[in-house]
């Protein structure tokens, strides 16, 4: 068992009523969409350390190795920038490999071949080639993984063209927005988060997909847009209830793609309320806090009836320590403060 | 300055035991290539000052026998990738030698539509795949290419080019480890030309035998002489059987010498990185010469057909060259295509 096994365990969860249809966790709907891709598409892939041990990367890949045999679904050695440039020439002769990394931290490793070449081949021949290839890790958060495993670094792949970033948030859309991952012809960087993992929801059964590029409503509402994806989601909802309680009304978009960004979502939802707080699980700069912020001051501008709040991660690395993590990463408490003072201004 | 890389090999010595196993058309197509390649980069270098190949540029002159003698060894349909050194792996897999200038001269017919130039020229209708502007960029994905031959089990072999100072990066090490683990129709071509831009093999690494390194991934490697186009091809041709037959990849040091700089037009060695004087030497063993004097000595070729194919060259890099410079600059609407896959 991972050694955060517990922790997430512990997390809870608004449970999905049954009569909604089948009610699966997040792991299982991440297993039920590799499983599916491998089974209708014989040039889909696995690989990844550790993705066919007893762990099975969380559960994610459990039973596909032995279901889709060992060429299909493989351990790797512990060679992230080679095995990123294997699934980037498989993917550019006829393979979609799905390359599984238990952290962000570790695609670092592989920058070059993801930044530099994956992202690039198809607009460096001019089309002739294309890449079809998802890299999938899952973000973490606490039980002392501190700097080195808890890193959430979309934001620094949201300023790379060619690439594709996918952050599902519940169980419907890991099983959907992964499927249509694999199924896109381009490189596209799926980040799940860790905190997620035992979440249920209603998954239906079979191929359905997710479209990338575009956000949801996830709940309406006419004082303040709370825009993020991910497990920023689950804080946006905690503070969209605690701030209804108030009598404040919050609209929250998933965005659920953030590369390319759902502009119009965004736009649409601040014109209807005029103040937007930007929440993400990485840091604050330069990342998507930053470049929504900038997105509603360019082309949003007159919607604004106050600033735009991002809350993010300080400009610190993380810390291992649980003491300190408590002060790091923000909450819905200060979520809903955010939003409560900007509807208050 | 002394020779710090004198020339090991015997020339062509030995020549005559191998070479009654090819028909003579084959040695003088082979001997054409790499007159053709030389010629094309001497065009290439003489019109360079005029600015109008807005591209850096890596010449071969002096490697010819190694893109010749590895590419006869291969089919169509086997896979070429390599680093920015293009020019001789695409010529002698068969690339298109109009689209090539085009690009060169950034035209939209150029055969990546001027996105490319220089260090990235591809024709995949002959298998040449790709090309890396990083050191060792090309090596993971040709290893990746073969992985998705071999899973396809469409029989195809990859060849990657790589440089000496490419067994210098991490992931090269990395890729030979997973070619070997999964015995994957992939051959590592190293062509060791002693320096990587201006720093010399000594600089990078401790007296060592690339080759001998290379095997310790668990894999076989052979060394040859890179002034011996046959010798090449041979070697070439034992490691793509290898590949084809499902026994993994083969690592192939292929000791060459360039004549020029490491980019642009002309020779450098008067900066004083490297001796002219070593330069001078292995310009004696010059494998383009030392192959048409073979040719010529056994009667294969005498020089009324080398005039031949001499002007017939020419006019074809002339009209290639005319082309490059008739043919259509992009427009800015070119700019925003492909950059995502539908």
């Amino acid at each position: 068992m991972p050694w955060d096994e517990g922790l997430v365990n512990s997390l809870v969860y608004d449970r999905p009523d049954p009569a909604e249809g089948r009610v699966l966790s997040y792991v299982r709907a991440v297993n039920e969409a590799l499983a599916t891709a491998l089974e209708h598409d014989p040039s889909v892939f696995v690989l990844g350390q550790g993705v066919d041990d007893p762990t099975a990367m969380f559960g994610t890949t459990k039973d596909l190795a032995a279901r889709f045999g060992p060429d299909r679904v493989f351990d790797t050695p512990l060679s992230e920038e080679s095995m990123m440039g294997v699934s980037t020439g498989a993917a550019m002769n006829g393979m979609r490999p799905v390359f599984m990394h238990n952290r962000p931290d570790f695609v670092l490793l592989a920058f070059n071949q993801l930044v530099t070449h994956a992202s690039k081949f198809h607009f460096m021949d001019n089309g002739q080639t294309t890449v079809p290839m998802v890299v999938w890790a899952a973000i973490g958060r606490g039980w002392g993984s501190g700097a080195q495993h808890s890193q959430a670094i979309h934001g620094m792949l949201l300023g790379v063209p060619g690439l594709k970033i996918v952050m599902p948030s519940t169980p419907y859309d890991a099983k959907g927005l992964l499927l249509s991952a694999i199924l896109d012809n381009n490189p596209v960087c799926v980040f799940e988060h860790r905190w997620l993992m035992k979440k249920d929801g209603v998954v239906p059964e079979g191929a359905y997909r997710v479209p990338i590029g575009k956000g949801i409503y996830r709940r309406r509402g006419r004082d303040v847009t709370i825009v993020g994806a991910s497990h920023a989601i689950e804080l946006a909802f905690q503070a969209a209830t605690s701030l209804s309680s108030d009598g404040i009304d919050a609209e929250v978009i998933d965005l659920r793609t953030i590369k390319p960004l759902d502009e119009a979502i965004v736009l649409e939802s601040l014109k209807n309320t005029g103040r937007l707080v930007v929440v993400d699980t990485a840091w604050m700069k330069g990342g998507l806090c930053a470049e929504i912020g900038c997105l509603a001051a360019e082309k949003g501008f007159t919607d604004l009836k106050a600033p735009v709040v991002r809350i993010g991660l300080p400009d610190i690395p993380t810390p291992a320590g649980y003491t300190l993590e408590q002060f790091y990463y923000p909450d819905a408490a200060r979520i809903a403060a955010a939003a409560r003072e900007l509807v208050r201004a | 300055m002394t020779i710090r890389y004198p020339y090991k090999g015997h020339g062509l010595a030995g020549f005559d035991r191998i070479s009654h196993s090819h028909p003579a058309a084959q040695l003088v197509g082979w001997y054409r290539a790499m007159l053709r390649i030389r010629r094309i980069e001497e065009e290439i270098e003489r019109r360079y000052h005029q600015d109008l190949m807005k591209t850096p540029i890596h010449l071969v002159i002096g490697q010819e026998a190694a893109a010749v003698g590895c590419c006869s060894a291969l089919r169509p349909t086997d896979l070429v990738y390599t680093s920015h050194r293009t020019h001789g792996a695409y010529l002698a897999k068969g690339g298109d030698l109009g689209r090539m200038l085009c690009e060169m001269h950034c035209r939209i017919n150029g055969c990546v539509g001027s996105r490319g130039g220089s260090m990235h020229l591809i024709d995949k209708s002959v298998g040449m795949s790709g090309t890396s502007a990083i050191v060792g960029g090309a090596v993971p994905i040709a290893t990746g290419a073969a992985l998705a031959a071999k899973l396809k089990q469409d029989d195809r072999v990859v060849v990657v080019f790589l440089g000496d100072a490419t067994t210098e990066e991490g992931v090269t090490a990395e890729s030979l480890n997973f070619a070997a683990l999964k015995k994957l129709p992939v051959i590592f071509f190293c062509e060791n030309n002693f320096y990587s831009v201006q720093s010399p093999l000594a600089a990078r690494q401790p007296p060592r035998d690339i080759r001998a390194w290379a095997e310790t991934h668990g894999m076989p490697a052979d060394s040859v002489d890179g002034v011996n186009v046959l010798a090449v091809h041979e070697t070439v041709r034992a490691a793509v059987e290898r590949a084809r037959t499902g026994r993994g990849p083969t690592f192939i040091e292929v000791a060459v010498y360039r004549f020029r700089a490491h980019g642009g037009a002309g020779d450098d060695s008067k900066t004083g990185y490297r001796a002219e004087a070593e330069r001078v030497a292995w310009e004696a063993v010059d494998p383009l010469h030392l192959f048409g004097d073979y040719l010529t000595r056994s009667a294969t070729l005498d020089a009324a057909a080398i005039q031949t194919m001499e002007s017939d060259i020419a006019g074809e890099i002339a009209a290639a060259f005319d082309l490059a410079l008739a043919s259509p600059h992009p427009t800015e609407d070119d700019l925003y295509t492909h950059v995502y896959a539908d």
